[in-house]
């Protein structure tokens, strides 16, 4: 059942079935993503997460911050997790044994939404196998990755999420480094090319997008991809406060574009059809620099000998925008 | 509804058709599995009984052993019975999620299928898997021939699911020499199966969506300690269920398992003590040297954990020599059995000579005549009141001799 929100306020003051009073770090954008998925939908919702700075943070025994079922089992399992429970899920309506409370939502056209929540750590890194076979087998869940571009639980480390340039504490900036070597895995595309229905690309600044898209996650039949840009002031080293303007930095610099990717697919399963839409368009696209400058992360890359990995970010970025809107003005 | 399986009184089966049956027969609701030698038929058997309409539950052809186990640990708190099957390399790969299974006191069953681990590589069986996993807090049980593997896969779910124990079970059974040799089984016809194994009681059941509940939570030095003894606790006070299982079984079917099991004991000077296949050859070879004059006996485990230390210590509190024969490298000193059956003796103020033998690595045939070699030197020492041949030796190794200690 899609539920209808009004306007932001409404929306804020829905009923919080992630508690706001748990362990992360002031300004964290992980608190805002979740809620922002979870206050999407007034259905029953079970969650599962994979380890990781939101698991350890919100479910510290004898206390949990999740009024929704959850479950942690390791790193690199959270996608199997969800799958597994959406398929236990299955079995127990084809047997007629699902709990009475639940039987009858589901009677009502409110069947549980099923959602993974893991780091990119959890998902670019280790958790890529569970992840890339629960796509595959087809499972129906949503797999939101909380994408702070490193391990920040265990302090900092790089990811293959981590962006060239970063400084983190295994690929520092020094005398002779200007910090990640590596450009960013292309996670979106990935997981659309396993063939999933809906992929798409999210920030918490632009929380509408957000909820439009999480909602038709929750409308199709088979696995579901978010990747939603999750500002980390500790290892991106921004005040707490700055949360949401370096979010808005990332989506009209366009180094973090929203869009979506819609496989369409017939009743054997065949897609036929792609589509990739750019949900948002800045009314002035910034220049790159102003994104890094915001973050200290990247403040090395602003000495002499370190510019040129600036140039490369805007013409990477440039490229990468350039690629979407080919991709949407061909329809694929 | 599953169709009924129509069995004959006896069946030929091997081990590997034999747990897959008993599977079948428990209704699971979702079954997470990935293939591995010598454990790949249980999960073939049990997707051709699935596409034949047998079974109810889903099976889940999952990308590894670590999503295998993580599925079943999902399934298992979301509420449903969740079981799967692996061997080795597989096991290897699943010990992570073997802790937190156990630490999460949900009562998966996993069939495992002994085999040897890597390097160098080698699909046969010895019981390195078995001795891995040992610690991981789960209940485990061992058969064998393929009747046992059936009995006890059946039993495992009555036992794990049992409120007070809350407990994963591990069923063993030797690669190949069980999971791969066609015996007679006299299984349980399909109903009487289900009667016995009974519906599955979930307990926090994930899907109960006006009951949320949070697994798998953190804890710290102010949590974990207690976490982890009331986990240690229920496991040791599982014996009890064990035994309450085992004997209904008894009743059902006249099939008889304890925890320790024993043969020709009772006035046993000499014993072999083993675990798997190898029981069954060395009864023959007790038997043997019977004909020899030389009171011979076999003692093993049906129960690995938890650990039978008072029945250990009573079966052997006659004997004046017992050879612990360890299916596994022992990585730098006495094998598991040794230890164990040590410390158990010693703490029953026992002293009767305890060797060790190495044995069976990656499928080495152990053969009667190797294991009545055992028992001369058992002979010898138990006349001489003291050990006259090396403590650790290794059985059936070619090439020079090699003994520690």
């Amino acid at each position: 059942m899609v539920k209808k929100i009004k306007n932001l306020k409404e929306f804020s003051l829905s009923n919080d079935r992630f508690e706001g009073a748990n362990l992360m770090c002031p300004g964290c954008a992980h608190n805002i993503i979740v809620r922002e998925v979870l206050n999407a939908t007034d259905d029953p919702i079970i969650v599962a997460t994979a380890t990781g700075c939101l698991e350890v943070c919100t479910a510290v025994y004898p206390k949990t911050s999740w009024d929704v079922s959850w479950l942690h089992i390791g790193f690199e399992n959270a996608a199997v997790a969800a799958a597994t429970i959406s398929a236990a899920y299955e079995v127990m309506k084809k047997k007629g044994k699902l709990p009475p409370a639940t039987q009858k939502m589901v009677d009502e056209g409110r069947e549980p939404k099923i959602v993974a929540f893991a780091g990119d750590g959890g998902t670019y890194d280790i958790g890529f196998q569970s992840l890339s076979g629960a796509f595959e087998r087809g499972h129906n869940f949503m797999y939101v990755c909380l994408d702070n571009e490193v391990y920040a639980n265990t302090g900092g480390q790089r990811s293959s999420s981590t962006p060239i340039g970063a400084s983190t504490t295994t690929s520092p900036a020094g005398s002779v480094s200007y910090g990640e070597k590596m450009m960013k895995k292309s996670m979106v595309e990935i997981m659309a090319d396993h063939g999933a229905p809906y992929v798409a690309q999210v920030s918490p600044s632009k929380w509408k997008d957000l909820v439009k898209k999480v909602q038709k996650g929750f409308e199709v039949n088979g696995p579901v991809y978010i990747n939603a840009q999750s500002a980390c002031t500790t290892e991106w080293k921004h005040a707490p406060e700055d949360t949401i303007e370096v979010s808005d930095l990332g989506v009209d610099s366009c180094v973090w574009p929203l869009y979506e990717i819609i496989n369409e697919r017939d009743e054997h399963g065949i897609i036929y059809s792609t589509k990739l839409n750019i949900t948002y368009r800045p009314k002035k696209k910034i220049p790159v620099e102003e994104y890094l400058a915001a973050q200290p992360r990247f403040r090395h890359l602003f000495k002499p000998e370190n510019r040129h990995i600036i140039d490369l970010w805007q013409k990477a970025v440039d490229a990468r925008w350039e690629y979407l809107q080919k991709r949407e003005e061909a329809g694929v | 509804m599953a169709k009924k399986y129509e069995l004959n009184e006896v069946e030929v089966w091997d081990g590997n058709m034999a747990a897959a049956h008993a599977l079948r027969q428990a209704d699971i609701d979702i079954v997470a599995a990935y293939p591995i030698t010598p454990s790949t038929p249980i999960v073939q058997n049990y997707s051709k009984f699935l596409a034949d309409g047998y079974v109810d539950g889903e099976f889940i052809m999952v990308e590894s052993e670590h999503s295998a186990m993580s599925g079943c640990v999902a399934a298992s708190a979301a509420g449903v019975r969740a079981a799967t099957a692996t061997s080795s390399q597989g096991f290897a790969l699943m010990v992570e999620v073997l802790y937190q299974a156990s630490g999460m006191r949900l009562p998966i069953v996993l069939t495992v299928v002994n085999r040897a681990l890597a390097a160098p590589l080698n699909v046969n069986g010895d019981h390195s898997d078995m001795y891995l996993g040992r610690d991981a807090g789960w209940i485990n049980l061992c058969s064998y021939n393929p009747q046992e593997a059936y009995d006890l896969t059946l039993m495992a779910f009555r036992i794990g699911e049992d409120l007070n124990v809350r407990l994963p079970v591990m069923v063993h059974q030797d690669g190949f020499i069980c999971s791969h040799t066609a015996q007679n089984v006299r299984p349980l016809q399909d109903e009487e199966a289900r009667e016995f194994v009974g519906e599955f009681k979930p307990v926090n059941s994930m899907l109960d969506v006006a009951n949320p509940v949070t697994h798998g939570v953190q804890t710290e030095e102010d949590w974990h300690f207690e976490h982890k003894a009331r986990q240690h606790n229920d496991l040791m006070n599982s014996m009890k269920t064990i035994n309450e299982v085992f004997a209904e079984f008894k009743d059902r079917t006249g099939r008889e398992y304890t925890p320790v099991y024993t043969y020709k004991m009772d006035d046993a000077d000499v014993a072999i003590f083993a675990l798997g296949t190898t029981v069954e050859s060395a009864r023959i070879a007790a038997d043997q040297m019977r004909q020899k004059g030389i009171k011979a006996g076999v003692v093993s485990l049906r129960v690995l954990r938890p650990f039978p230390f008072k029945e250990v210590q009573e079966v052997l509190s006659n004997v004046k020599a017992v050879a612990t024969l360890d299916r596994s490298a022992p990585g730098g000193t006495f094998g598991m059995l040794f230890n164990e059956i040590s410390a158990a003796l010693l703490a029953g103020g026992k002293k009767p000579v305890v060797l060790n033998y190495i044995y069976g690595l990656g499928g080495r045939d152990t053969t009667i005549n190797m294991l009545k070699e055992v028992y001369e030197d058992l002979d010898k020492c138990a006349k001489a009141g003291e050990a006259v041949v090396p403590l650790q030796q290794f059985l059936g190794l070619r090439g020079p001799k090699l003994s520690f200690y």
